[in-house]
């Protein structure tokens, strides 16, 4: 097991009139390789979440284990697990400060111990992963559009060659076609390079898509845990926890309700098309 | 990490306190310190404790609140302690090695550390039961008749309530950008000095574009609803005194010459 939280509590200003239990005894097991979606509406707890994974934050009460290791045990660097789970924050180009964007990358490879060399080298690698040019590589990150923001800060997490990669909202704000392409490029190196990516989204069609797993955190608390085709046939109580299944799945269960008797677990558009034909072939034969 | 800091350090709760209005509290307690340099005797000094034990009473935020704020004064009180007892003259108590505490030095250093001690509970009971924003508000109309003078009241309580509305946000903003560089590896805790300094620098880039960004996106919205400075502007909830403020303002008055006369006394 990767990464395992087990009966993992947080408090925010504990002992205080403000107290707020954020995570109320989680409990979770994160397998290697897999694409794991985060949903859940905001305030719900899943920041807090994924901010236990890699050590920033430290649970008030439970346990954390990375590869085995409780990682709050003394002596255990926490640094290196830093640099071996990746977290991108939202709104990740907030963090860039170097005077180019080759150098900006560079800081986290240097920061494990790498030489100069190995970290351009790591740093220009990173950059090709997510689609920046090398005719940027000199420039100012301050002077790129956000779409190449985004993606620059992204690389900086990617150069340190984590086994984890965890992004909180990687497509906020970004135009459709900066999302796809975003989330296409970590897609791709999870298949390349066997990372194991965990995706905190509100767009439920984007887990849909990408996500083999699915967890809902609501109040602190897991409820569902799933594939996605599991967990979005829960809908209506998806909507109570102010959340919903993707816009497709409305769709086909609107479909089945007016006697078309289609696929309604389809949660993406390409599984609904085939369904859908499938069914008015199918249906034509039977005419 | 960072959220634990309180400035402003608002506690709320709905006593008595909590509801007067700002300038009320805001006299007050300039009166309660003023009040505090008239007293000399051990009389005045029960008197004014007296009151503040009443006060932290009325106010019904924890003492442990209160006492916060002594951490930070305890530097300054030992060493003012230390001062005052060792060099003041007068009859000498006792003596150790080359040092001699008189008798005249132990009394003044109590009489500071009380004050002292004083000075900063009072103000914290102030600033605990009151918003910073109300504390602006209160001080804008305190100020109002310096307008006369051409002093710019309006705009300096703007500006006050505009910074203590951003700490909060440059501080959740600095608690962002730092876990953001850990994450990749940056390393804000070991180090000497000069390093730390350095390692500074990927926080205080980010941190100070983003107050740029944060201070054009602010302008540029007052500026979308018309704002123009303090002339013929109104306010949503204006201050105005109700009968319990009046009672407190006949409470100070009789306070402060409770003070004078324990003070000419020398009570």
């Amino acid at each position: 097991m990767l990464i395992e939280l087990k009966d993992v509590s947080y408090l925010y200003s504990r002992d205080t009139v403000y107290e707020v239990r954020a995570l109320d005894h989680v409990n979770l097991a994160v397998e290697e390789g897999r694409f794991i979606g985060v949903i859940g509406h905001t305030g719900s707890g899943k920041s807090t979440l994924i901010q236990h994974m890699n050590g920033l934050m430290k649970p008030t009460e439970g346990h954390v284990f990375f590869e085995g290791e409780d990682i709050w045990a003394e002596k255990y660097d926490l640094r290196k697990l830093r640099t071996s789970v990746g977290l991108v924050f939202q709104y990740p180009e907030n963090q860039l400060f170097e005077t180019d964007v080759l150098t900006d990358v560079m800081f986290g490879p240097k920061n494990k111990g790498l030489s100069e060399t190995e970290a351009r080298e790591r740093a220009v690698s990173a950059l090709k992963d997510v689609g920046v040019g090398e005719k940027h590589f000199k420039t100012s990150p301050f002077e790129l559009s956000g779409g190449q923001k985004r993606r620059v800060a992204i690389a900086g997490v990617l150069a340190m060659d984590p086994k984890v990669l965890i992004l909180d909202e990687p497509t906020a704000g970004l135009d459709p076609r900066g999302r796809d392409e975003i989330l296409g490029r970590i897609q791709r190196l999870r298949e390349e390079r066997g990372i194991t990516v965990i995706l905190v989204s509100h767009s439920m069609e984007d887990v849909a898509e990408y996500a083999d797993r699915l967890i809902v955190v609501n109040n602190g608390k897991i409820p569902y845990d799933g594939s996605p085709r599991e967990v979005f046939s829960r809908y209506e109580e998806l909507e109570g926890m102010g959340l919903a299944a993707p816009e497709i799945t409305y769709v086909m269960h609107e479909l089945r309700r007016r006697g078309f008797p289609v696929d309604v677990t389809a949660d993406t558009v390409a599984e609904a098309k085939e369904s859908i034909l499938k069914e008015l072939k199918g249906g034509r034969k039977r005419a | 990490m960072l959220k634990d800091i309180t400035l402003g350090q608002y506690y709320p709760s709905d006593s008595i306190l909590h509801k007067l209005d700002p300038r009320v509290k805001f006299i007050g307690t300039l009166v309660f310190i003023i009040a505090l340099f008239l007293v000399r005797g051990p009389v005045g000094y029960a008197f004014a404790t007296a009151v503040l034990a009443a006060l932290i009473l009325l106010s019904r935020v924890p003492v442990k609140f209160m006492l916060k704020g002594m951490k930070a004064i305890l530097l300054i009180l030992i060493v003012t302690m230390l001062f005052n007892m060792l060099l003041t003259p007068g009859e000498p108590l006792f003596s150790f090695w080359i040092l001699t505490v008189t008798k005249e030095g132990l009394v003044t250093a109590v009489r500071m550390a009380l004050r002292l001690i004083y000075l900063v509970i009072g103000s914290s009971i102030m600033t605990l039961t009151t918003t910073p924003n109300q504390l602006t508000d209160g001080m804008e109309a305190l100020f109002s008749p310096l307008k006369k003078l051409h002093v710019p009241v309006h705009e300096i309580a703007m500006m006050m309530s505009i910074a203590l509305r951003f700490i909060p946000i440059l501080m959740e903003e600095t608690d962002k950008i730092m876990k953001a560089q850990i994450a990749r590896g940056a390393d804000f805790e070991s180090g000497n000095f000069i390093r730390r300094i350095k390692n500074m620098i990927p926080l205080l880039v980010p941190l100070f574009v983003s107050a740029f960004r944060r201070a054009n996106d602010l302008a540029m919205a007052m500026e979308a609803r018309c704002y123009h400075g303090g002339e013929g502007r109104t306010q949503m909830k204006p201050l105005i005194y109700a009968g319990r403020d009046r009672t407190a303002y006949f409470l100070i008055v009789l306070f402060l010459a409770g003070a004078v006369v324990l003070g000419i006394l020398g009570l």
